[in-house]
């Protein structure tokens, strides 16, 4: 019993990061994914091509090379010198910088698909009714797009949650890595195997919440096409 | 009293000159209708008065100012462009009503984003027009649950509680099922002696007859003819109408 509740103990502080880490990417990728594609629909052309290759090289890499670079390659540039201290908050911060870049541009493209999803009829019906853009915007695309946009979000959100055990790369302590450490040794319990899948379910208990939560806003915005 | 004067519009997408020197007037209070086969450039033109396209050339002069000039349309501010284009209303062929929104919603958003008026004005004359268009059990019904021939006519209502001075129709029975069409087309007729001006693009040959005050038949991006309805449709004299009118009918 002392066993299990020292596991529990730790799992849930290495669930906490997961989702520190899991809130704050959203927080930073929610709006940086819309500046993006903004950026990618520009008709000023360098500024689009340049957006769009970024994001070429962000989804064409994997998240977990692009952790190493942000986490190791400053510190190789500099002589040593790493912007990046082996302390917990520095390899937080470090993982956001990239997950919030790598989902950013991912949220980047769903956004686009969704603004352009709505039909030109909405944006110049608006003109007529003499509305500025930021009106028309506001007012008549943003619903509209919101409405293409939360499927294919809730599929990204959900698998940003699983991705997040990636950050375990670098050292960060999340879930995965709190229940491995019970296998090699950890708060004078070693080899045992429980916890690493026990982790499994608080993935499925979060993920379940989302679902939920995504089900009703899908639900709430059922009344229109 | 001239209310609108169109003169020499010129407007072409890419090397296809899709109007050809286009000049028209329309007096207050008076119903015109445009006909003529595809790609004859009346939607455009529709689309320039409202400035959904801008002219290369020409102008536009609603109560005698100067709206719309083609050679310096682009140095013109947005928010004069939005004050110019408020002179006239337009109801679109695929109705375009904000789907997020009810009926009643749809009619008061641009007056009341545009304060004119007192938000209570406001909502009282949405009322009316949605009475007017025989929609008043549709108030707060979302565009989604509603028939195009009803949709259509919120979007009349629609355009109309910004009063505008001319108000435009792009073919409002076209993506209407034919047992529809006649509850947008007694809306429309039911405008007219109401001061309404109107333009009203349409392939309906029956209603423009009996509507219209002035027909302009167009072809190939010109005026080829234009009249009172007697004329036009009892007395053409181009070929081109001839041809037409006998295909439509």
């Amino acid at each position: 019993m002392q066993e299990f509740l020292t596991v529990i103990d730790a799992l849930n502080e290495g669930f906490f990061q997961t989702f520190k880490l899991f809130a704050v990417t959203l927080l930073g990728a929610l709006p940086l994914g819309l500046i993006i594609s903004f950026g990618s629909m520009s008709k000023f052309k360098p500024l689009s091509y340049f957006t769009k290759t970024v994001v070429w090289v962000i989804r064409g890499t994997p998240l977990m090379l692009q952790l190493f670079i942000i986490y190791y390659v400053p510190g190789q540039l500099s002589g040593g010198a790493s912007p990046w201290s082996a302390f917990e908050d520095d390899r937080f911060i470090a993982s956001c910088v990239a997950f919030i870049i790598n989902y950013a541009c991912y949220f980047s493209e769903i956004y686009r698909g969704g603004i352009q999803g709505v039909p030109v009829g909405q944006r110049e019906a608006g003109e007529v009714l003499g509305m500025t853009k930021t009106q028309i915007f506001f007012k008549v695309t943003l619903l509209q797009m919101v409405k293409r946009v939360v499927p294919p979000m809730s599929n990204e959100i959900i698998t940003l949650v699983k991705d997040t055990s990636l950050a375990r790369i670098i050292s960060y302590q999340e879930i995965i890595w709190a229940g491995y450490s019970f296998i090699k040794g950890s708060r004078g319990i070693s080899g045992i195997v429980w916890p690493l899948f026990f982790t499994g379910l608080y993935y499925l208990a979060f993920n379940g919440i989302l679902t939920l939560l995504f089900g009703y806003i899908e639900k709430k915005l059922k009344h229109f096409n | 009293m001239a209310i609108l004067e169109v003169e020499n519009i010129k407007k072409s997408f890419g090397k296809t000159e899709v109007l050809k020197d286009i000049s028209f007037s329309l007096n207050k209070g008076e119903v015109l209708t445009i006909i003529g086969s595809l790609g004859s450039g009346k939607t455009t033109l529709l689309r320039c008065l409202n400035f959904l396209e801008f002219a290369e050339s020409g102008t536009i002069s609603v109560r005698d100012k100067l709206v719309y000039n083609g050679e310096n349309h682009k140095k013109l501010k947005d928010a004069e462009l939005r004050e110019n284009r408020l002179h006239f209303g337009l109801v679109f062929q695929q109705f375009n009503l904000f789907p997020q929104y009810t009926v009643k919603k749809n009619v008061t958003l641009a007056p009341s984003l545009l304060k004119r008026n007192t938000p209570e004005e406001i909502e009282e004359k949405a009322n009316a027009l949605i009475k007017r268009v025989g929609l008043e059990e549709k108030c707060d019904s979302y565009p989604a649950t509603l028939s195009g021939g009803q949709q259509q006519r919120v979007a009349i209502a629609r355009a109309l509680a910004l009063e505008p001075d001319i108000l435009c129709f792009d073919e409002p029975t076209s993506a209407l099922d034919p047992e529809l069409t006649g509850e947008v087309l007694k809306v429309i007729r039911s405008l007219k002696g109401h001061d309404s001006t109107m333009i009203v693009v349409t392939h309906e040959m029956q209603f423009a007859k009996e509507v219209s005050d002035r027909v302009i038949f167009m072809a190939d991006g010109k005026i080829e003819e234009e009249g009172t309805p007697d004329e036009v449709f009892g007395n053409p004299k181009s070929e081109r109408l001839k041809a037409f009118l006998s295909n439509s009918l």
